[in-house]
């Protein structure tokens, strides 16, 4: 049954991602990349993959998708049609498809315990999380503790994006009081008041996935993305103005430095302690208890620095063309 | 008693199944924009209930049955929402003269 179901979903993605290269409406095709890492998510989670399958839905289809219609707000929205040559192209993506799917016969089957991969570090991580981290969620272990040098530089990296937008777009500048007319969607009574509604509710989910995110699928990344979702509506439905000065744009970036200064700050913590940079056994007399507070630290940096990147990245697209 | 509400949910799962093929190809085939929508919206409001529901009672008093009631709740409010956003704002661009009408393709 499970079988029947993933051949259904990546069927399904071989003719979205089609789909989305031949379109030459760009919001059907922002609409048709949501759709694809919505397949995904639902992929990950056949394969069991629960954490990454709620990232994928958060970001990929949820956020990203907000990013893509922004950007096209500023931009056209159907694709200019440049002369394109196939020949070439063709041949360089057909001879490596060949070599890719050639590579793949020599793969192990799917799922397949003794899998070189999953006999080289996971069975140490299996069996040590129980030990020398005690909480339920191996995934959180291994990305908060034992890897967390490498979520360190994905906060940087996700800091750097929003850097990135910044210096591209600039600092949304707020409309004066007075010809504020921007009022968004309030005037939409229904809206209004199922927003009003749902906001507190999806912010609420978002503090759960944070603090959860030790006993079950989530994090600060999936966290952070849905609370900068909440706050979206809130922007779209209150209109860009009222939202950027509740939130100024420049308070939200500095709180994403922060959220990125928090990770790295617990990490010179267990250095001045005496211990390895990111090992939180130090922390606390308990090396077990160090660990658990060093996660909730760095898992609050990490929530706070990408829900304010997201927003950071969302005001500077959609405060762009009201200059 | 354990059968009947297997059967029941059983029903409510077909019965949701079926309201969505039927949802999916009057997305397809109505002429217009607005049929088009209340298609689209009876598929995501009527099948997803049933299915949800008939999901529910295969769950039972569990911890998973919760967060289904959580999740229909949720859907019971987005959904129609989804709905009228879309329509009213085909309303609105078609006053300001923009042409709704579905391509022919």
């Amino acid at each position: 049954m499970i079988i029947v179901f993933s051949l259904f979903l990546l069927t399904m993605m071989v003719v979205v991602a089609l789909a989305v290269v031949e379109t030459r409406n760009l919001f059907a095709a922002a609409m048709l990349t949501g759709i694809f890492s919505f397949l995904m998510a639902a992929n990950f989670f056949v394969l069991d993959a629960a954490d990454v399958a709620l990232t994928e839905a958060a970001v990929g289809a949820g956020v990203a998708t907000v990013f893509f219609l922004g950007a096209i707000a500023l931009s056209s929205e159907h694709e200019h049609s440049a002369s394109r040559k196939f020949g070439l192209a063709l041949l360089a993506v057909a001879s490596t498809a060949v070599v890719i799917l050639l590579g793949t016969m020599e793969f192990p089957i799917l799922g397949d315990g003794s899998a070189p991969v999953h006999q080289h570090v996971a069975p140490w991580y299996l069996e040590k999380t129980p030990e020398l981290i005690h909480v339920p969620n191996v995934v959180t272990a291994v990305l908060a503790s034992f890897r967390g040098y490498d979520t360190l530089g994905e906060v940087f990296v996700v800091l750097t994006a929003a850097i990135g937008v910044l210096s591209l777009l600039g600092f949304p500048r707020n409309n004066s009081e007075e010809n504020a007319v921007n009022d968004g969607l309030s005037h939409q009574k229904i809206l209004h008041i199922v927003g009003k509604l749902l906001i507190p509710l999806i912010i609420l989910f978002g503090l759960y996935v944070q603090f959860h995110g030790d006993f079950g699928p989530g994090g600060g990344f999936q966290a952070g993305t849905i609370i900068a979702a909440a706050l979206i509506l809130y922007a779209l439905l209150s209109g860009g103005d009222r939202a950027r000065r509740q939130m100024p744009p420049r308070l939200l970036f500095g709180m994403a430095c922060l959220g990125a200064f928090i990770y790295a700050g617990v990490g010179g913590t267990t250095l001045l302690l005496g211990g390895n940079l990111l090992d939180y056994s130090v922390l606390s007399h308990d090396p077990v208890h160090g660990q658990h507070l060093g996660i909730m630290l760095i898992e609050f940096g990490v929530g706070l620095a990408v829900a304010s990147v997201m927003l950071t990245i969302y005001h500077a697209f959609a405060g762009h063309e009201h200059r | 008693m354990e059968q009947v509400i297997d059967i029941i949910s059983w029903i409510c799962l077909l019965g949701g199944a079926l309201v969505v093929l039927i949802g999916g190809i009057g997305l397809v085939r109505f002429p217009d924009l607005f049929t088009r929508i209340h298609a689209a919206s009876l598929a995501d409001s009527g099948g997803a209930i049933l299915v949800i529901v008939g999901c529910m009672l295969q769950a039972g008093l569990t911890l998973a049955g919760v967060k289904l009631a959580a999740i229909l709740l949720f859907l019971l409010f987005t959904s129609p929402t989804a709905g009228y956003a879309l329509a009213h704002s085909a309303i609105t661009a078609k006053d300001d003269g923009l042409d709704v009408d579905i391509e022919s393709d």
